[in-house]
């Protein structure tokens, strides 16, 4: 992107998957692969005569969040009415929290902290609500322009939304994502949400460019395509301009199929939702010895754990990073450090790099279940004593995550013990009097060298460091060409 | 003679096998096809004696109750074309407590459209006419309940009330009616007009009834966010099954709002049968003092501000996507033409209601009018506390004018403010309130209104039962 300035602002609507039951009624919240309309009461449906009663537990992790983020809380929990006709909203109104007209969003003016390319960021966070969801609208084209009719689930209503609105603190789509990045393994170590689950999170984007006015981009679902959301529309702003045409407010949608934004077809004028307190819930103050219990509750968070990983293991801050951006894998690390003594670098690498690589990210959460720490503590001690080369090691992982044992799989494959030293050097001289040929061609082109090395892992069946054999090749082609120019 | 409960002795009578356990019902049916067609009194009615009684306090009971309170299986209109074939899929809670304490509901009773409407002449199936004098208006909105009451269908009814829909109508047709303290009823299944103010509550021929039915279904319930514990214990039940405590006259202090009994509609017979019954009661050892707070005839507006709103915000989800009535076709319309169409049919005071509730809530209007009436809700209610907390109770006339005709216009609003005025206080204070008969002049129901503290209601049915053994 060019230098010119970029104003980004985000609406995030997370789920609170952790919940049992949705804000308002006893339904479940988990209302993933149910049939229509089966998870439903008088209450999410919006029946004639239904009265909502608050999720306490709804309440308690919204302040754990506000806590996290660094929030002021509000003194009173207090609820508004938001009025849009919309089939998906039962009642025509969607009952939140609202900043103004005697009530209070439940938490105001915090902060998160993120890394973008190691560099420490502030993101503000102006504000964050609780509020219902409203049912899912289902188009069997599954687009709303061509399809001649539309079906309502609503499986999904009232099922608890945290929304957290930041201030436009982004200059760029990059820091947009590591913020989110963050944002979401912060909300996994307070396991409020479990962002695995499709439509867990969605964003709504508000971009400017310098000049325009602001333009929003509603309901985007996962962090590539907020990317893509950016890049899109800072394009279209800035031909725009360079049309000389005028950028004006509006509302847009992001078209998932044709990876570009939409303009909804009405013309944006200031939407008036007759916001006011909804009688049925009277503010309900937030005791000190409540909110003091709640925080003595809040787990490690994500910076924190990377600051001590880095003291306490001798982590480099790009591994710390990476192992704390997910809460099951820093558990993991911790769990298997507890069995070795090797070094904590050497150990994550192996985790992040190969473990993780085997395994995938969507299998992280099992991480545990797939290799037992002590497992892969197993094999990391016999790395750490010299009874294994690095490079068995990494062989070594993806069979312990099909589900064998470290000294099974080094006794079937003859891998245990090393070879080095003496009996090493004995058998580089071997292999390279055995191939003149590639010996002639690593003195011409050093990257021949790899061929020898691989020549000795053969014959050592692996047991060689791959590292103590390249030196040692390196140091006898050396000693040859040595002799060649003397000659 | 001391006047018994119809019910009370009706179950005291089955507990000790002294009658057939049906007959209050089968009776109850039989007067209800009788009256029906002549006063109009429900909306839907049952004509079949249930196969079994359920066991209970109020086994074998007939009751009616107003077509707001939603019922299992049994159409609930409010008395509205939007939800004329509406049949709830569930009851709302004093539903469950009437049929589990074998209470028996013979219908639902009419009403004005969503409980808006002072003379039960909004409802979109005819007004329900007053058993005393068919000319007249019963009251609403509680129309139909109170008229199955005075029309002796029924001893007991439900009614719900806002700004006075229990208790004008029960002081129209001359018979009790309470409206409880805010919270003591459970409202889930209740119909919502303006949820900050309506409460349901007991409608009764006599005092030791009304006492009965009330402290049966005076009870917390976790469904309605509303909803509080009670303090009284048995107290309620003991006060339906004792005699009158006339002790009570001597502890009695009634305060007076001079204004109210000033009040230009006001009609003179009225207030002079007021003065005479507040002097029969002086005479008993009851301490009478005037008061003056000219905010009380700004009470009207202060409730219509509130009420408005929250009706235009309650009254959004009736659209025909869900449930209820709808004569727009999907296939032809957009979303908005199709809400247009359905929410057409809401009748002429249920459309004012909400478009000027939409015009309070909106953008500009919102501080000018609806936190002025918030705040003005607030200094009411603090005023009136402080008159009640040496233990008086507020005295009003139950009405201050005669029952209206029936084909009154209901666009003429100043007879309307002079009904409203003393009863909506107890709505915006969420204070309890009842209404008593205290006979006739010249064959129109005379009442009072008592408004007492919040958790009164001892107290206050405790005086009902006095003023009956005294007045009727």
């Amino acid at each position: 992107m060019s230098s010119e300035k970029i104003i980004i602002g985000l609406e995030i609507h997370v789920q609170l998957t952790s919940l049992k039951t949705k804000l308002f009624c006893n339904c479940s919240s988990n209302y993933r692969d149910m049939p229509p309309n089966t998870n439903v009461c008088p209450i999410c449906l919006g029946l004639p005569g239904s009265l909502p009663v608050v999720n306490k537990e709804a309440v308690k992790k919204a302040l754990l969040v506000a806590l996290a983020l660094n929030m002021k809380i509000s003194n009173r929990v207090s609820w508004a009415r938001k009025h849009y006709f919309y089939p998906d909203l039962p009642k025509n109104y969607q009952i939140t929290q609202y900043e103004g007209k005697g009530v209070a969003s439940i938490a105001r003016e915090g902060y998160l902290e993120y890394y973008v390319d190691g560099n420490l960021k502030k993101a503000r966070i102006r504000r964050i609500n609780l509020e219902e969801d409203p049912g899912k609208i289902i188009y069997h084209t599954g687009s709303m322009l061509t399809s001649k009719y539309s079906l309502i689930d609503y499986n999904r209503s009232g099922v608890a939304l945290l929304e957290i609105v930041t201030e436009p603190d982004f200059s760029s789509p990059k820091e947009v994502i590591a913020f989110l990045q963050e944002l979401r393994s912060v909300l996994e170590y307070l396991e409020v949400a479990d962002f695995n689950l499709e439509g867990s999170m969605r964003v709504d984007v508000n971009i400017s460019i310098e000049g325009g006015s602001r333009v929003e981009v509603k309901n985007i679902g996962s962090i590539s395509e907020i990317e893509a959301a950016i890049l899109y529309e800072v394009a279209r702003q800035r031909s725009l301009r360079e049309k000389g045409i005028k950028i004006e407010m509006e509302t847009r949608h992001w078209d998932q199929e044709r990876k570009a934004t939409v303009g909804t077809r009405t013309k944006e004028t200031e939407e008036d939702y007759r916001y006011f307190p909804d009688p049925n819930l009277p503010p309900v103050e937030i005791e000190m010895d409540y909110l003091e219990g709640i925080a003595k509750e809040m787990p490690e968070l994500p910076n924190a754990k990377r600051e001590r990983l880095i003291k306490e293991y001798g982590l480099s801050s790009y591994l710390s990073y990476v192992i704390t951006s997910n809460k099951k894998l820093a558990e993991y690390f911790e769990e298997v450090m507890k069995y070795t003594k090797i070094d904590g670098e050497k150990a994550a690498a192996l985790i992040v790099n190969d473990l993780v690589g085997w395994i995938g990210q969507e299998r992280i959460k099992d991480i545990g279940k797939l290799v037992p720490p002590a497992e892969m503590a197993n094999l990391l001690e016999l790395l750490r004593k010299g009874d294994i080369s690095i490079k068995i090691a990494k062989e070594t992982i993806p069979e312990l995550v099909s589900g064998r044992k470290t000294t099974e799989v080094l006794l079937s494959r003859g891998w245990l013990g090393r070879i080095s030293g003496k009996e090493l050097d004995e058998i580089v001289e071997r292999v390279m009097r055995e191939n003149e040929k590639a010996v002639e061609d690593a003195l011409r082109n050093p990257k021949a060298i790899q061929f020898l090395i691989g020549k000795v892992m053969e014959v050592t069946n692996k047991k060689a460091d791959p590292k103590e054999t390249y030196e040692l090749i390196v140091k006898k082609i050396g000693e040859l060409q040595k002799r060649t120019w003397s000659n | 003679m001391k006047k018994r409960g119809k019910v009370v002795s009706f179950i005291e009578d089955l507990k000790n096998g002294a009658t057939d356990p049906y007959a209050y019902v089968e009776r109850a049916l039989e007067e209800a096809s009788r009256k029906d067609p002549v006063l109009n009194i429900f909306i839907t009615m049952k004509s079949e004696v249930p196969d079994k009684l359920v066991n209970g306090k109020l086994a074998g009971v007939p009751i009616a109750v107003k077509d707001n309170i939603v019922t299992k299986g049994l159409r609930t209109t409010c008395a509205s074309r939007i939800l004329e074939n509406f049949v709830p899929q569930y009851s709302a809670t004093i539903v469950k407590i009437l049929e589990r304490e074998g209470a028996v509901i013979i219908g639902k009773t009419n009403m004005d459209e969503f409980a808006m409407g002072a003379l039960g002449t909004t409802s979109a199936f005819g007004p329900t006419l007053n058993p005393i004098n068919t000319k007249l208006s019963p009251g609403g909105s509680s129309s139909g309940s109170a008229a199955a009451v005075a029309s002796g269908v029924v001893d007991l009814a439900l009614g719900s009330d806002t700004g006075g829909s229990i208790r004008l109508p029960a002081a129209w047709t001359g018979i009790f009616g309470l409206k409880p303290t805010y919270g003591a009823v459970s409202r889930f299944g209740l119909i919502s007009y303006a949820d900050s103010m309506d409460q349901i509550g007991p409608m009764s021929s006599n005092a030791s009834d009304l006492a009965y039915l009330f402290s049966i279904i005076s009870s917390f319930d976790p469904l309605d966010p509303t909803s509080s514990h009670n303090p009284w214990g048995n107290r309620i039940e003991e006060i339906a099954s004792k005699e009158p405590d006339f002790d009570l006259l001597r502890k009695l202090k009634l305060k007076i709002p001079r204004e109210l009994l000033n009040h230009p509609q006001a009609e003179e017979y009225v207030i002079e049968e007021f003065w005479r019954k507040i002097s029969t009661l002086e005479k008993e050892g009851a301490q009478v003092e005037e008061i003056s707070e000219p905010i009380l005839l700004k009470v009207p507006q202060v409730y219509y501000v509130i009420a408005f709103s929250e009706a235009s915000s309650n009254l959004a989800r009736f659209d025909g996507v869900r449930y209820g009535s709808r004569i727009a076709e999907l296939e032809d319309n957009d979303w908005d033409s199709y809400y247009m169409m359905n929410r057409s049919l809401f009748g002429w005071e249920v459309k004012r209601r909400i478009m000027l509730g939409a015009f309070i809530l909106s953008k500009g209007y919102y501080e000018m009018y609806y936190s002025l009436a918030l705040k003005a809700r607030a200094v009411i209610k603090r005023k009136i506390e402080s008159h009640l907390k040496d233990g008086s109770l507020i005295a009003t006339p139950g009405s201050l004018i005669s029952p209206l005709p029936i084909n009154y216009d209901a666009t003429d609003l100043s007879k309307l403010n002079a009904i409203d005025a003393p009863l909506m206080i107890a709505n915006l204070g969420g204070f309890p309130a009842l209404t008593v008969p205290t006979g006739s002049v010249s064959g129109t129901p005379t009442s009072m209104q008592f408004v007492g503290p919040s958790w009164s209601e001892d107290k206050l049915l405790s005086l009902a039962k006095v003023m009956e053994e005294m007045f009727t």
